[in-house]
């Protein structure tokens, strides 16, 4: 196993030192090693873990592969990436989770940790075999019937304490489906300007604060999915404040952009949960800082061109996210690197019990970690991202931070900012 | 001149008023006995209807052969549409025909200006989906003109679904750029939240017909779907129809000289009483004929025709 000396390498924006990485670990000492990395001015952060990735494999492999995804998230800095279960077929079975696993295994640029539906089918109607994919190959803790709300209030309670046995957790993409007939976009001004149908937030807001409740009744624990709104932020805050066992996501694009962006009726920035308004983007970056809202995912939805170059009303919600969430980010909370490690590496670690990933980058510890050049400038370029997919809301926009390499275990995944393999 | 109508917002005062005076010269070729114009010949118009609107495509059919354009229609029913072509592959194609303008109806709104990034020629909206009908709105202001005078300080009550109502919103925007002033008449529950900070924020709201009626020199009804009712936005049309429907009591409030009018097509006892659609205050044919005299100025200025 080749070993790397990182030379004058900023841990976490701390002082220039030299990093060994020997057998997998952080190395302690300096010493000798194999390759020599120039790291002067480059910054080391645990490696990202993103809770929130739709890699579309099985069913949907024109829009994403879990190769081609893996190879997203590397050069975004990730070293781990939860799948979401809403593939074809969904990921409601043993089977289907082994099988996402074993291709991200054999991809081998990210760990591939697949996420188990709720439902069978996504329905929302009958319990999938929970227990089945927890114990599978897959080890799966997290479930979710993302892109579809658990609506029952009987069956997400159930959901919530069955998962207790095997400390499990449910993910809720929290949206009222009766109050979302139709939406397309933020109800608000500018939803009424286009005549797209609105999505209200209190759909979000009623969802996350029934669902808290039933964590807290049932002791159990809740991690909500891309929180969009700030009502949302202070159901939150309040559950928190009573000790509720609740976790929270936000995605980049919330922390970015606004619905304002729909009037060009480009479905590029059609997403589900929709971009909000500046109140919203404002509260959630207070609440990321705070920590009222957890961590950072990318909620990355890889869609084909023809999904996304129609009509907004007939457009798949979703963004790419992996390659562009870390320069995100950076643009929104600036060089606060424990924070940022905090909220985009340790915090979803703990949160899904993933061991091995977000540890401190001292001997001894798995030698995940990204190295990132803060100076460094990009202007985005869809054609140019690893992604089988090319709907990104950033295409030419100028991003701050450029990920220079990637480390999985000791093997670099990425190098002079390129793929390995 | 603007290149496209996608919205009644792409409209100032000044080129609104060029387009109704452009109509009112268009409007007496209709009384000559040959009602064309050689303007457009051998300019190539589309009309790309993806919903089924006799009354708007025959009058930009109309409008268009009366300036000499060659008409194309291309209706989703019985083309490569209904074979799930998508809209930007008929574009393309309608871009390889070479067409000058497309006229195009569409449910989903803002396929206009989708439309416009993908083909060279002008684009109309001639109705997509829940947002603009500008060229309604159009025909509706040369309207008010030709019966009162002027736009510009007349009270106009827009009544009846404004949150579904493509007619709504064109006509506010348009009617708040050439100085009438507005009120949206409905159930809460029709009338968009935010409608004001949305459109025009000097209009007002109300939801209470009654209160409107003796100041209003002009009630534009609009259409409301029955269906509307199972999704509990009203609870019956007989409810509808006493709060917010305009029958012979309530027209008797509106001053002598207040003009009544409906984008069609009516729900005859629902929101308009027959005896209200055909009375001397209804506008609702001359609408119709002043349809075609509005799309022939919008054809005629957007495609190089000089004033």
């Amino acid at each position: 196993m080749t070993s790397y000396l990182l030379k004058g390498v900023s841990v976490l924006g701390g002082s220039p030192t030299d990093l060994l990485i020997k057998d997998g670990v952080i190395a302690s000492g300096g010493g000798k090693a194999d390759e020599t990395i120039d790291a002067t001015g480059l910054v080391a952060l645990p490696g990202l873990v993103d809770l929130h990735t739709h890699l579309r494999e099985p069913g949907r492999e024109d829009a994403e592969t879990v190769e081609t995804g893996s190879r997203a998230a590397a050069l975004g800095g990730y070293t781990a990436v939860f799948a979401m279960a809403n593939t074809s077929p969904v990921a409601d079975t043993a089977g289907v989770v082994e099988q996402v696993w074993r291709l991200g295994r054999e991809a081998g640029l990210v760990d591939v940790q697949p996420i188990g539906a709720v439902t069978v089918g996504l329905a929302g109607k009958q319990m999938a075999e929970l227990g089945a994919m927890a114990t599978s190959a897959a080890n799966v803790r997290i479930f979710s019937d993302d892109g579809h709300c658990v609506a029952d209030p009987r069956l997400m309670r159930r959901a919530l304490e069955y998962v207790k046995a095997f400390d499990g957790i449910i993910a809720q993409h929290a949206e009222e489906p009766r109050l979302t007939e139709g939406a397309q976009m933020h109800e608000g001004e500018v939803s009424t300007r286009l005549g797209l149908t609105g999505w209200p937030a209190v759909a979000e807001e009623a969802i996350i604060a029934r669902d808290v409740l039933l964590a807290e009744h049932v002791g159990s624990r809740l991690h909500v999915c891309h929180v969009s709104t700030a009502g949302s932020v202070e159901v939150l805050r309040q559950a928190k404040a009573r000790g509720v066992r609740v976790t929270a996501e936000v995605t980049p694009h919330h922390l970015l952009l606004t619905d304002e962006l729909a009037a060009s009726y480009d479905p590029v920035y059609k997403v589900n949960p929709p971009l909000r308004t500046g109140k919203d983007v404002e509260a959630l970056r207070q609440a990321l800082i705070e920590g009222v809202i957890d961590i950072v995912a990318t909620d990355h939805a890889p869609h084909a061109v023809e999904d996304k170059e129609c009509e907004w009303a007939y457009a798949r919600p979703g963004m790419v996210g992996l390659e562009t969430a870390l320069p995100v980010v950076l643009s929104v909370l600036g060089e606060q690197w424990e924070l940022i490690a905090e909220r985009m590496s340790r915090a979803p670690a703990r949160i899904a019990g993933l061991t091995g990933h977000g540890t401190d980058l001292s001997p001894g510890s798995p030698a995940n970690l990204t190295l990132v050049d803060p100076a460094a400038r990009r202007v985005v370029d869809p054609a140019e991202l690893a992604s089988r997919s090319r709907n990104t809301p950033y295409a030419g926009t100028t991003l701050p931070g450029r990920i220079v390499a990637t480390f999985l275990r000791g093997e670099p995944t990425v190098l002079d900012g390129k793929a390995v393999k | 001149m603007i290149k496209h109508l996608k919205s009644a917002a792409d409209l100032d005062a000044a080129t609104a008023t060029l387009i109704l005076d452009t109509a009112g010269e268009m409007a007496a070729l209709a009384g000559r006995e040959v009602k064309k114009l050689p303007t457009l010949r051998g300019r190539t118009v589309v009309n790309l209807f993806y919903e089924d609107s006799t009354r708007t495509r025959i009058s930009f059919e109309a409008a268009a052969k009366r300036l000499s354009a060659d008409v194309i229609n291309f209706s989703a029913k019985g083309s490569s549409v209904s074979k799930g072509e998508s809209l930007k592959d008929t574009a393309l194609t309608l871009q390889a025909m070479g067409a000058d303008a497309v006229v195009i109806r569409h449910p989903a709104s803002g396929a206009p200006h989708r439309l416009a990034s993908w083909v060279d020629g002008s684009v109309i909206n001639a109705g997509d989906g829940t947002h603009e009908h500008p060229t309604q709105a159009l025909l509706d202001a040369y309207t008010m003109r030709s019966r009162l005078g002027k736009i510009e300080g007349l009270k106009v009550a827009i009544v009846g679904d404004v949150l579904h109502s493509r007619v709504a919103r064109s006509n506010v925007l348009l009617l708040t750029t050439l100085g009438a002033h507005v009120t949206v008449v409905g159930p809460p529950t029709l009338i968009p939240l935010d409608v004001a900070a949305a459109l025009a924020p000097g209009i007002k709201v109300t939801y209470d017909l009654d209160s409107v009626l003796a100041d209003s020199d002009v009630v534009m009804m609009l259409r409301v779907q029955t269906e509307r009712m199972q999704d509990s936005y009203f609870p019956s049309a007989r409810e509808y129809s006493r709060r917010y429907g305009l029958d012979a009591p309530r027209m008797r409030k509106l001053p002598e000289h207040a003009i009544v009018m409906h984008p069609g097509p009516m729900n005859r006892g629902m929101e308009i009483a027959p005896e209200v659609a055909d009375s001397s205050r209804s506008t609702i044919v001359e609408q119709v004929a002043n349809g075609v005299s509005a799309r022939m100025a919008v054809l005629y200025l957007l495609l190089g025709g000089k004033a």
